[in-house]
């Protein structure tokens, strides 16, 4: 028996290793195009993933003959970085969701590829099925460049025990509806006195940091105003309604009406173990809440000045940048998103409104208690100007919920958020557009 | 510590072998830090995006990250944190390393709680306080609560106060590292010293300061320029307690080009920037080379 020496055992241990090294580069050069792999990236972790997840494997169940890889990415800007990194090495996967407001840093870069008319039609990914002004954001250069899923808005939650004792509910149990800054802060003074500890609770600081910029831009386009020129080129906010909004903002926390110190998960930890009467954040945290077995229910964001607006971005799907796509493939692509679209009304589960509207309009929908109770908000949907910098997890949203968290905080006025505000936008207008 | 002269210098061989053993770590050092420093710097002098190769652009980045308010803003608060964080550390690891060293019973369970918080990754030590600065609710302020204190002071919340609670958080989770090095150093300490001054009637803290320090000294210097230099690295638990606010007053110049390169896709200016922070790393170090060496030279 011949002894094996170590160095015999270190040299095969190397010699794997570098062989398996090589095959990990070229895993991914040889694109599967046959239509009978399809590789999927989304960013849904938490309630959201495990929906996701059963959708898919409900698509493997339906199409055994199609092999779907699908990959989740941590949410924010580190998906973002790997989803344009991946157009733009033109070998990305086959499709990808893709926050609508932020296509205008993805169509016009050539990271996506448009969608073929004809096969949409097919499909019936067409435009009366989904709402104009979604369906208006999904262009680029007269293309479609992005199928709509969902729309997710920014939402008032109520604890209805709560909002009962403060005689804030109608015979139906359902808030009555709260008009105007008035009424809005008496509804959240009386939920006060209920809870004994907070009205309203809501994210004023932290990492996240956006909800400054979602509250603010809620409010100021119920007041009509724009942020930038039509060209998206300069600054076009309007001093005397930004104010309004900010100093309604400040007066919120200052009267005590809402918390003046919260960040995300505080804020929703406070409102889940009871202690507030009102809730402001996205319509994503149904499922969180629906676990905690706190008595709740969702509306509309109120109407606090002119209209009923509420700042909304939404979840749609793409096709990131391929060389080649045949259509054998392109089929496949196609095929899982109209069945994801088609089968949305299990994504609405999660609390965001399905964006395709024979889904929106069923029965089953309008079923779903408190996910459908807020639907009609597509209507009025406050979204970001189509500029590269806007969208979920961009920087405009983290400079302006940096610049606007201080008038809530209190550590500054309307005034001096306004101006941090300005200053902000016009250092992104000055910045060369890395996409074009 | 330059050899002696004198010295008898062994016979010239030309001996390949221990070039052989330095071989594999000459190539990965090569390929994943040299190679990449020569990129990144061919990189800043282009305006490369995340979406297209960019075009050569000279000295522009360069020029516009030092007109970049944020570019200076961030580089303070790194060295804030540098200079909040590196005494604490080192002083708080002295202090540690001192009382386990004299604690003899139950030493283990010191030493591994002392040591403990270090072996956590960053988001669990950055989630842990995170609700610990909690306004209201938080630990902190329950704990100032029991006290009778009401102080309301804003942990993450407020751009005076977010700073201290960071350079806090990350005492608490990275001091065991100096202090494992300062109680390796304190055990190596031959006992015959301090016998010796005692029999002369030198009390604790006579010894303490005339003994035990003056014979730290090489650690101290080693650990204050391994602390420095961590903590100009600053990123993840900043990134991770405060995203850089209040109000940015936390942003750190790592977080910025983190957010120049992958959250803005400018990879040309954010590389950049992280040369100009490299330049000033390098000052750091060799001032502290020359402020270090003296002394030991002389000695």
């Amino acid at each position: 028996m011949s002894p094996i020496s170590r160095r015999a055992v270190l040299g095969g241990a190397l010699a794997v290793g570098a062989a398996s090294a090589l095959a990990g580069c070229s895993a991914g050069a040889g694109l599967a195009d046959d239509g009978r792999s399809l590789r999927y990236w989304d960013l849904f972790t938490g309630g959201d993933g495990a929906t996701m997840r059963a959708m898919l494997d409900a698509f493997r169940a339906e199409h055994p003959e199609i092999d779907l890889e699908a990959v989740t990415l941590q949410w924010g800007p580190t998906y973002y970085t790997k989803l344009a990194m991946a157009g733009a090495g033109g070998r990305a996967p086959d499709v990808a969701v893709l926050h609508l407001a932020r296509l205008p840093g993805y169509a016009p870069a050539g990271l996506l590829d448009p969608f073929d008319p004809d096969l949409l039609a097919e499909f019936d990914l067409t435009e009366e099925n989904f709402p104009a002004a979604v369906w208006q954001r999904a262009q680029y250069n007269g293309q479609v460049y992005a199928i709509p899923l969902d729309t997710h808005p920014y939402v008032m939650y109520y604890n209805v025990d709560v909002c009962r004792e403060a005689g804030l509910l109608d015979a139906d149990d359902q808030l009555i509806p709260l008009r105007g800054p008035d009424a809005v802060l008496a509804a959240f003074t009386a939920a006060k006195q209920v809870t004994g500890a907070y009205g309203l609770v809501t994210e004023t600081y932290g990492t996240d940091g956006v909800n400054p910029w979602r509250m603010w831009w809620t409010l100021y386009r119920q007041l009509g105003g724009e942020l930038l020129t039509p060209d998206g080129r300069d600054l076009a906010i309007d001093d005397a309604k930004a104010l309004r909004a900010l100093t309604f903002m400040q007066q919120l926390t200052s009267s005590g009406a809402a918390i003046r110190e919260a960040d995300g998960s505080g804020s929703i930890a406070l409102f889940s173990s009871g202690q507030a009467g009102f809730m402001w954040q996205g319509d994503w945290e149904v499922t969180t809440l629906l676990a905690s077995g706190v008595p709740f229910s969702m509306t509309r964001f109120p109407a606090v000045f002119d209209n009923a607006s509420a700042q909304a971005d939404g979840h749609s799907l793409v096709l990131p940048h391929r060389r080649t796509r045949s259509p054998a493939q392109a089929r496949a692509t196609y095929q899982l998103i109209a069945f994801l679209l088609r089968h949305s009304v299990t994504w609405a589960e999660g609390g965001h409104v399905p964006a395709y509207q024979p889904v929106a309009r069923s029965a089953e929908y309008r079923a779903l208690r408190p996910q459908s109770l807020y639907a009609s908000v597509v209507e009025e949907l406050a979204l970001d100007p189509p500029v590269w910098f806007a969208g979920s997890a961009s920087t405009l949203w983290l400079e302006m919920g940096a610049a606007l968290s201080p008038v809530l905080t209190g550590r500054a006025t309307p005034a001096e958020g306004l101006a941090a505000a300005k200053a902000a936008v016009r250092r992104l207008l000055a910045t060369p557009n890395p996409v074009q | 510590m330059a050899p002696h002269p004198a010295r008898t210098q062994p016979t010239r061989r030309r001996d390949w072998s221990g070039l052989l053993f330095v071989l594999p770590f000459l190539a990965f050092f090569a390929l994943f830090l040299v190679w990449p420093l020569v990129l990144g710097l061919g990189t800043s002098l282009t305006d490369t995006t995340l979406a297209k190769d960019g075009q050569f652009v000279g000295l522009a980045n360069f020029g516009e990250a030092l007109d970049d308010p944020v570019v200076w803003s961030s580089l303070w608060h790194t060295l804030l944190f540098t200079l909040l964080s590196t005494p604490l550390l080192v002083l708080v690891g002295l202090v540690f390393a001192l009382l386990v060293h004299h604690l003899t019973p139950a030493r283990w369970l010191w030493r591994l709680s002392f040591f403990a918080p270090y072996l956590l990754p960053s988001s669990a030590v950055s989630l842990i306080f995170v609700w610990i600065f909690q306004p209201d609710f938080g630990m902190a302020d329950g704990a100032l609560a029991a006290l009778g204190l009401t102080p309301e002071i804003g942990w993450l919340s407020d751009p005076a106060v977010a700073m201290f609670s960071i350079v806090l958080a990350t005492t608490w989770w990275t001091v065991g590292f100096n202090f494992l090095l300062y109680l390796a150093a304190l055990q190596a300490i031959p006992d015959t010293y301090h016998e010796a001054a005692a029999l002369d009637g030198a009390g604790g803290w006579r010894r303490l300061w005339t003994i035990t320090l003056p014979l730290l000294r090489r650690t101290t210097g080693l650990i204050v320029v391994l602390q420095i230099l961590a903590s100009l690295k600053v990123f993840d638990q900043i990134y991770q307690m405060t995203a850089g606010g209040p109000e940015q007053s936390t942003r750190p110049v790592l977080l910025y080009v983190y957010q120049a390169g992958f959250t803005n896709f400018r990879i040309g200016y954010a590389s950049a920037i992280s040369y100009v922070f490299l330049g000033l790393v390098l000052v750091v170090a060799l001032v502290q080379l020359r402020l270090f060496r003296s002394p030991e030279e002389a000695a």
